[in-house]
This record gives structure tokens, C-alpha cells and sequence, in this order.
């Protein structure tokens, strides 16, 4: 149903009220702040009940210090830096591992399907942390590979599978139309892939490839268990020190959200400028 | 069956030579025997039902599909599964398709210049000297810097035409390359390819446009159920059908 108005143009409807109110911006705005605060009350609250003890004032001097000598990094962002270094490799290795496996599975070659096939399933069912202990207890003795190293290895060969699958859907969204077309010119395959398919499947592929690459920054925490010294297992070492446990894991929590959003609207912003062009 | 059709093939100087060609899809049986031979700066349209093989034939020509048995020489070179020179091969004989399949995250001269720059292995300058001549050979200069989706669908098959162009290719193959038109964008490039004919391209056309097909074609083929059923000169093929499988077919398309 429209609306007309006096010269006779159609309007929208509008929705009822009720629906403007709790679609708008401001009201999903005032929930999250009203959840949040519940969680934070509770969370005080509860500590209050069991007489923590609060050090706030302990914990910026673990992000940074300022004094005489000059401007210091604190453990927490040296912990963070770690992490960025396991993220940032395993990641590389990752888009690596993975577009390889896609490659293998999209082939003609039977043995390569049957490995690539074979090295998900037994991936992508596996634990990581049991990953993790494999590659540190088991290859890593073998090779001779330290616990950073284990750790990306690990880390980029985890993910690289469970990233294989969207590239692979990537490239299958590409119409068969497409290999055609460049074939018609007489691409190879490789120039076919390189100039024509992924051109058209990396926008696609990008959200899924987000969430992915903030899968991983996020389960980097779990290297803590090999000693690994990122932000999570600085936080360990550091409340094991001063056993203020709920300030320090408050801050490693927010520190962890801070990043894993701005990378979320990093993307956001990129998709918007793929898709203009 | 081909009858004194023998006479039309040329021996020597054919480009394309299919011989006994056999190609199945599992236990469908698509091309049944086929022969025939294309010489240079020849004209061949192929018509039929849909479904009779025509498309799987000339896709045969460029490798985009192989046969199972018989013999198949392009440019003097045997095509088959297999075959290494497949790509260079692709680069002699152009394809357009009914469904364009242009390249949608590149603009018109990029489409263009893609195979030139990165198979032909021309600099740029020389590249984009060479798609702007086709694009005005195909008459739509003006459109170079827009990306596929804006034009409209004659002018992406001319885009298409050109992209083919671009190879240097010596001959053209069209599978039902008007089909997918709406009918007032049909005439557009039909001009194109009739220009192309009389400049000399060999050309191996399937289409149901006759009238087309009457005033290019030195020679006709009706294929029916993966078998050559037919081949005339354009003349006798219209005015007088041998057999009644092509008759009926020709009187169902000819019937408005």
C-alpha cells in the first residue's frame, strides 16, 4: 500500500512505530549499552560479594610506562606484538596451504583431490590444541623447529585447510563461462586463474576470508599451552605474579576485541571500495 | 547419406578437416560420424533442432570439447585429448559465444587488451592500439571505457566478436551467437559478421537466422541427432531440401 501526497508522488509506507523504535540505530545503541553495563555491574558485583580486592592502578604501567629513561612498552603489548608476529605468519602460511589444497582438489589430478581431500578431513577434525601439542611434542623434536615456529606451522597448516574451502567456493561461484571465455583466447589454466577466475572470486571469498583471519588472531591464544610469550600467555605469567586476575584478564579481553573489530571495519571498508570499482 | 554433398567438401586447403568424429556424453551418443571440411576464407553455417550436435561440433574445432574417435586437423595440426598445442590452437580460432562470457571485472578495452597483453605477449601500447582498431571495426569506439554489464546486448556480442579479433585469429567460430539477443539487437551484430565475411574470415556459423545464413553461406549443413543429415549450397538448400528431416525443419523456422 502507498501513500499519495498533494501532487500526486507515492510514498513508502511508513512501518509502524513500534518497529521504527526498536529498528533504529540509537535503540540497538542503548541495549548494547544496557547489556554491557549489566555485565560489567555483575561482574563488580560479584567481586564486591567475594571481597576482590581492585588494582586498577596497577595495570597501565603492563601497557606502558612513561618515566626519566623515556617511553616504555609495557608486557601486555610486548604479549600483543607476539601475537600480531604468530598472526601475521600463520596467516600468510594459511592463504598459502590453503589456496594450494583448493588448487589440488579443483584439479584433474586424482592424487592431488585424494591428498588435499584427505589433509582437510584429518584437519578439520582434529582438536588444535591437539594440533598444537603434535607439532611442538612430535614434529617439532623431529625437525628441530622452536616453539614460535611449531606454533605458526601449526597455526597457518590449521587454517590454511579450513581457508581452502573458501577459496574453493570462491573459485566455483566463477561461471564455467569464464574458463571458456579465456580459453577462447588461448589462456593456459594458470592465466585463465590468474587474470580471469580469482579477479572475480577474491571479492567474494573476502568476508568469509574476515572472519578467518580474526578466527585466527583469536585462536593464536591457544599457543599459550607451549609458552609461546603472546598476549595470552603474558596475562598467565603476569597474574601469577600479582594475582590480580580479573583486572588483567579484563584488559587481555578488550585488548583481543580491540583488534578483532578494527579488522572487522578494516574489511567493512575495503568491501565497500572492491565492490565500487 | 551425404550424397553428391561430396562435391561441395574441398580436399585440399582445408583449414579444419573433421573426419568419422564420434563423441559421447556418457551413453548419449552427440556427434554420429561426422565428417566435413572447412577450406580457407570459407563460410559454413551449420543449422539443426537443438540438441543435434551443432554446438558440440565446432567446439570440437577449438578443443573446447575433444571427440572420441575419428580424426580431427586444425591449421594442418591434429586436435585431440591431450593434444599440447591446444592454446595456440585457441589463439588461430576464435569463439564467440551465445552467452558472451566477457569478462565482467574488466572494462571494454581491458577485455580487449587481456589477451593480446597476456597471451600475444604485445606491450601495452601495442595491445591497446590493436583492441581500440577492432573495437571500431565492431563500431562502438566510444564505449571502450565501460565495464560489460552497462552496454547492451548486441554490443557485448560486438565487444565479443572483437575480443576474438584481437587474436589475429584466421578463422571464427559462432555458436548461436544472436540466440540470447533481444530481437532489435540482432541486427547489429549480424552487420558485424557479414562484414567480416566479406572481408574474407572463414567463418563457421550455428544459427537459425536464414536470412543471415542466405546471403553469407557458400555452403549449408543441417545436422539432426549428432549426424551431418545434409550439405548444399545455400541456393538448393532453401529451395530444395533432399530430405524430409531437413524439410520439416526448415519449414517450422521459415514458417513467419
Amino acid at each position: 500500500m502507498a501513500v499519495t501526497t498533494e501532487t500526486g508522488a507515492l510514498l513508502p509506507r511508513q512501518p509502524p512505530l513500534a518497529q521504527r523504535i526498536t529498528g533504529s540505530t540509537g535503540f540497538a545503541i542503548g541495549l548494547y549499552a544496557l547489556v554491557m553495563g549489566m555485565l560489567i555491574y555483575g561482574a563488580y558485583a560479584g567481586a564486591a560479594q567475594m571481597g576482590y580486592n581492585w588494582q586498577w592502578y596497577n595495570i597501565p604501567r603492563y601497557l606502558w610506562t612513561y618515566t626519566e629513561d623515556g617511553f616504555q612498552l609495557g608486557e601486555l603489548i610486548v604479549g600483543l606484538g607476539m601475537t600480531f608476529v604468530l598472526s601475521i605468519g600463520s596467516f600468510l602460511l594459511a592463504v598459502a596451504v590453503g589456496l594450494l589444497m583448493a588448487l589440488a582438489r579443483l584439479s584433474t589430478l586424482v592424487v592431488g583431490k585424494a591428498l588435499a581431500l584427505a589433509l582437510l578431513e584429518f584437519l578439520r577434525n582434529m582438536p588444535l590444541l591437539v594440533l598444537v601439542y603434535l607439532f611442538y611434542y612430535v614434529l617439532g623434536p623431529i625437525f628441530g623447529w622452536d616453539r614460535l615456529t611449531s606454533s605458526i606451522l601449526c597455526l597457518g597448516i590449521f587454517h590454511g585447510a579450513l581457508l581452502s574451502e573458501i577459496f574453493r567456493a570462491g573459485i566455483l561461484s566463477v561461471p564455467k563461462g569464464q574458463w571458456e571465455g579465456a580459453a577462447s583466447i588461448g589462456m593456459t589454466e594458470a592465466q585463465a586463474y590468474r587474470y580471469i577466475v580469482l579477479p572475480q572470486s577474491v571479492p567474494l571469498m573476502l568476508p568469509p576470508l574476515t572472519g578467518e583471519a580474526i578466527q585466527l588472531v583469536k585462536s593464536s591464544a591457544i599457543v599459550s599451552v607451549i609458552a609461546v610469550a603472546e598476549l595470552t600467555t603474558v596475562g598467565r605469567n603476569l597474574i601469577s605474579e600479582t594475582y590480580m586476575s580479573f583486572e588483567i584478564w579484563f584488559t587481555v579481553a578488550v585488548i583481543y576485541l580491540v583488534i578483532t573489530l578494527l579488522m572487522s571495519f578494516g574489511v567493512t571498508a575495503l568491501e565497500a571500495r572492491v565492490k565500487h570499482t | 547419406m551425404l550424397g553428391e554433398a561430396e562435391d561441395l567438401d574441398v580436399a585440399g586447403g582445408a583449414v579444419i578437416s573433421a573426419r568419422n568424429l564420434d563423441k559421447y556424453y556418457g551413453d548419449f551418443h552427440a556427434l554420429k560420424d561426422v565428417s566435413i571440411d572447412v577450406a580457407e576464407g570459407e563460410r559454413v553455417v551449420i543449422c539443426g533442432p537443438s540438441g543435434s550436435g551443432k554446438s558440440t561440433l565446432i567446439r570440437c574445432f577449438n578443443a573446447l570439447e575433444f571427440h572420441q574417435r575419428g580424426q580431427l586437423t586444425v591449421q594442418g595440426a591434429e586436435v585431440y585429448e591431450g593434444s599440447r598445442d591446444v592454446h595456440r590452437l585457441r589463439q588461430d580460432v576464435g569463439m564467440v559465444f551465445q552467452q558472451f562470457n566477457l569478462f565482467p571485472h574488466l572494462t571494454v578495452l581491458e577485455n580487449l587488451m587481456v589477451g593480446p597483453l597476456k597471451v600475444r605477449k604485445l606491450p601495452k601500447h601495442e595491445a591497446e592500439a590493436v583492441a581500440r582498431r577492432y573495437l571500431e571495426r565492431v563500431h562502438i569506439p566510444e564505449q571502450a571505457d565501460k565495464y560489460p554489464r552497462h552496454l547492451s546486448g548486441g554490443q557485448q556480442q560486438r565487444v565479443a566478436i572483437a575480443r576474438s579479433l584481437c587474436m589475429e585469429c584466421r578463422i571464427i567460430l559462432f555458436d548461436e551467437p544472436t540466440s540470447a539477443l533481444d530481437p532489435e539487437m540482432i541486427n547489429e551484430v549480424l552487420d558485424v559478421m557479414v562484414e567480416l565475411a566479406e572481408d574474407g574470415m572463414t567463418m563457421v556459423v550455428v544459427t537459425h537466422e536464414m536470412g543471415f545464413a542466405r546471403k553469407v553461406a557458400d555452403r549449408m549443413v543441417f545436422m539432426d541427432a549428432g549426424e551431418i543429415v545434409e550439405v548444399a549450397a545455400p541456393e538448393a538448400f532453401f529451395t530444395e531440401p533432399r530430405t524430409e528431416r531437413c524439410r520439416a525443419f526448415l519449414q517450422k523456422i521459415l514458417q513467419h
